[in-house]
């Protein structure tokens, strides 16, 4: 069953856009103007843990699971709006990459419920979940070393009549396809730049390559919900900039993106709202800016008693908080906007 | 010299017999599930035993005819993939391969057991279960026929023809199914599934629909085996078997439609090759007999190949039709 084209989640959105500025969602606006309606939707929301979304498309409810004694995933109420860039955060064994398994049903929970645009997705193997538009990447980067890029890129494609057995022994029924499919692959290895390397082994690709395969790989077979685990992780700072770009673009194709990292700044210039992990609960959720000034996170990352003195990571955050609270009065009425600002980025270091 | 020429013809005879072909369909059908799929199946001989005792049990105790026979070779092959893989494909890829070799060996012991006698003769086997099939051969079977030095006798030749059309069609079969997107998908699992099931493939149905496939083509191999010695013998399907077809597999380059075709008729041929060509030296004088008996060649020309495949495996470890930059790929 081939997932739904990318646009519906486009559609979907819509009823949420603010009446003025809205440009149509294809058509390459991304540096023209970056189309944020999911930020705009969310910004009237509480920051509350559990708070209700305007269009929410992955609910969440109950669901814990547990490995012996240690409970590594415990969540009460979790919605994420769709068409946003939703950022999951936390220290190291907050249970990020465990929430992921579970939702794409890598991992079955103890308890709890969870569903995809109203569907349930409890019980579901992994292979079910993505063929209803729910793909994910992996923290651990899964290029498929012995095959060539084209051919890591071919593997997305849902749908394929010549994946059968007995249709493979049929080139005639497939090759159409497959020529279409191909050109497709073609067109997205060209905007990750890796069209050069088509015909080479995926094994041989740079890591930050791998990390860009690996979302073309996913952006094949057209999905609704995009779920990175740690995409920028081992990427060097020029070609984090280019993936930002990609994963920003999901969202202008309308694309429901959820993604976990550790990069503050990242998470900052991109994610429309912010879901703090800690010890397998959530323990904040927010707009970016208001995640920094959460005593719960600060306590969650530095420890409760944190009188060291400040480090630059530090600074920052502290600069962040400042810059927030300026904005806020600024516009007492719509909340924080200087996310939509270029962040200040360090220039040392 | 003409020991040399001698030694080399009867490995000719090797290169092309019936031994090359059996060991060629278990390395084909072991290519479909270790070099693509990724599967470690080291009990593919228990499927070539369930293959000709699928004949000879129809044959000579059933009284069926011989296709039938070849059928019941077939669903009894698909019956043990399934029994083998339902419990084991949803494990790790080890799990498959202790039950594999547990299952071969415990499948010939079962088969030679003296409960088992009254269906499959037991240590002592069936035999006179051929005839219909040999009677198909278009010239005289009993006649003798010298080829380029060495004898065949005609249902000798028919087999090995017949053989040899069912490798090639195997053969097709791997390449076009290889080339397809089912062939990306099988593939793909062997580098990683997780990755393929997070693109939507349900990597179980993959794994199984390989792991029969494999088994029905090592089925093939015990057949061409059971009925070229005409007799279906448990002690024949030892697990060495496996390991043999395993080398001529990694002889030939695992994951190339033709490595395991032209690694099975090496292997035999240097097998054959050293044991004539030993025997040979040693009546000559060449190798002085305190040295080496002749008794002991059936052993040294293991040895042989052993020493062999690890040159091979130093020099050239994507075998003979490998791609060296694929296998260089899992040493980052």
């Amino acid at each position: 069953m081939p997932a739904e084209p990318a646009a519906h989640g486009a559609h979907a959105a819509r009823p949420d856009e603010p009446p003025a500025g809205s440009a149509p969602a294809s058509a390459g606006t991304e540096k023209a103007a970056p189309r944020r309606l999911a930020q705009a939707a969310l910004r009237d929301l509480p920051w509350e843990i559990g708070v209700a979304k305007p269009d929410p498309t992955v609910v969440v409810d109950g669901v814990t699971r547990t490995f012996g004694g240690l409970t590594a995933v415990s969540v009460d109420h979790l919605e994420i709006q769709r068409g946003g860039i939703t950022g999951l955060i936390g220290p190291n064994g907050a249970g990020k990459t465990t929430l992921f398994n579970l939702l794409t049903g890598f991992d079955q929970p103890d308890t709890g419920t969870w569903s995809f645009d109203g569907r349930s997705l409890g019980k579901l193997s992994p292979h079910q979940v993505a063929r209803l538009g729910v793909v994910r990447t992996f923290q651990l980067t899964k290029a498929l070393s012995r095959l060539t890029v084209l051919q890591n890129m071919l593997l997305g494609a849902q749908g394929q009549r010549g994946e059968s057995f007995l249709r493979a022994l049929v080139p005639g029924t497939w090759r159409r396809q497959e020529t279409e499919n191909t050109e497709k692959a073609m067109e997205l290895l060209q905007r990750f730049k890796l069209d050069a390397k088509s015909d080479d082994f995926a094994g041989i690709l740079s890591g930050g390559q791998r990390k860009l395969l690996e979302m073309a790989r996913a952006l094949m077979s057209d999905p609704q919900v995009v779920m990175l685990d740690e995409p920028m992780a081992g990427v060097n700072p020029a070609l984090t900039q280019s993936l930002l770009g990609h994963v920003k673009d999901l969202r202008e194709e309308g694309m429901t993106v959820i993604f976990v990292e550790h990069d503050m700044d990242v998470v900052r210039d991109i994610s429309d709202w912010v879901v703090v992990m800690a010890a397998g609960r959530i323990i904040a959720e927010g707009p970016p800016e208001s995640i920094s000034q959460n005593k719960a996170v600060v306590d969650a990352y530095l420890g409760a008693h944190h009188d060291a003195p400040l480090t630059v990571d530090d600074e920052d955050r502290v600069l962040a908080e400042a810059e927030a609270s300026i904005a806020r009065e600024g516009h007492p009425d719509q909340g924080v906007i200087s996310s939509d600002r270029p962040h200040p980025r360090r220039t040392d270091r | 010299m003409s020991d040399l020429l001698n030694a080399f013809a009867i490995a000719g005879k090797a290169f092309f017999g019936f031994q090359a072909i059996f060991f060629a369909l278990l390395a084909v059908g072991l290519n479909v599930h270790f070099g693509y799929t990724g599967l470690l199946n080291f009990g593919q001989i228990a499927f070539a035993m369930v293959g000709g005792f699928g004949i000879a049990i129809s044959v000579s105790q059933w009284g069926l005819p011989f296709w039938v026979g070849v059928l019941v070779g077939i669903l009894a092959a698909v019956v043990l993939a399934l029994l083998l893989g339902l419990p084991t494909l949803r494990l790790r890829a080890d799990y498959l391969a202790i039950v594999t070799i547990a299952m071969s060996e415990g499948l010939r012991l079962v088969f030679r057991s003296v409960s088992a006698t009254p269906v499959t003769g037991g240590t002592r086997g069936l035999s006179a279960f051929n005839g219909d099939f040999i009677a198909l051969a278009p010239w005289d079977t009993q006649h003798r026929y010298h080829i380029l030095g060495t004898t065949w006798s005609g249902g000798e030749l028919w087999v090995a023809l017949v053989g040899w059309v069912l490798v090639t069609l195997f053969s097709l079969l791997v390449w076009q199914l290889m080339r397809s997107p089912w062939g990306r998908v099988v593939k793909a699992i062997r580098e990683d599934e997780d990755a393929v099931r997070a693109l939507g493939k349900n990597v179980y149905a993959y794994k199984m629909q390989a792991l029969v496939l494999g088994g029905v083509i090592g089925a093939f191999g015990g057949m061409v085996y059971a009925v070229n010695t005409g007799s279906a013998i448990p002690d024949q399907y030892q697990s060495a078997n496996t390991f043999l077809a395993y080398a001529a597999l990694i002889l030939g380059g695992a994951a190339r439609v033709l490595g395991p075709v032209i690694g099975s008729m090496i292997l035999l041929f240097i097998l054959q090759f050293a044991d004539t060509g030993l025997r040979a030296m040693i009546s000559n004088g060449v190798i002085p007999s305190e040295l080496l008996s002749s008794t002991d060649v059936a052993q040294i020309r293991f040895v042989l190949v052993g020493i062999g495949l690890m040159l091979l495996l130093v020099f050239r470890p994507q075998g003979i039709f490998g791609d060296r930059r694929e296998v260089m790929l899992d040493a980052r």
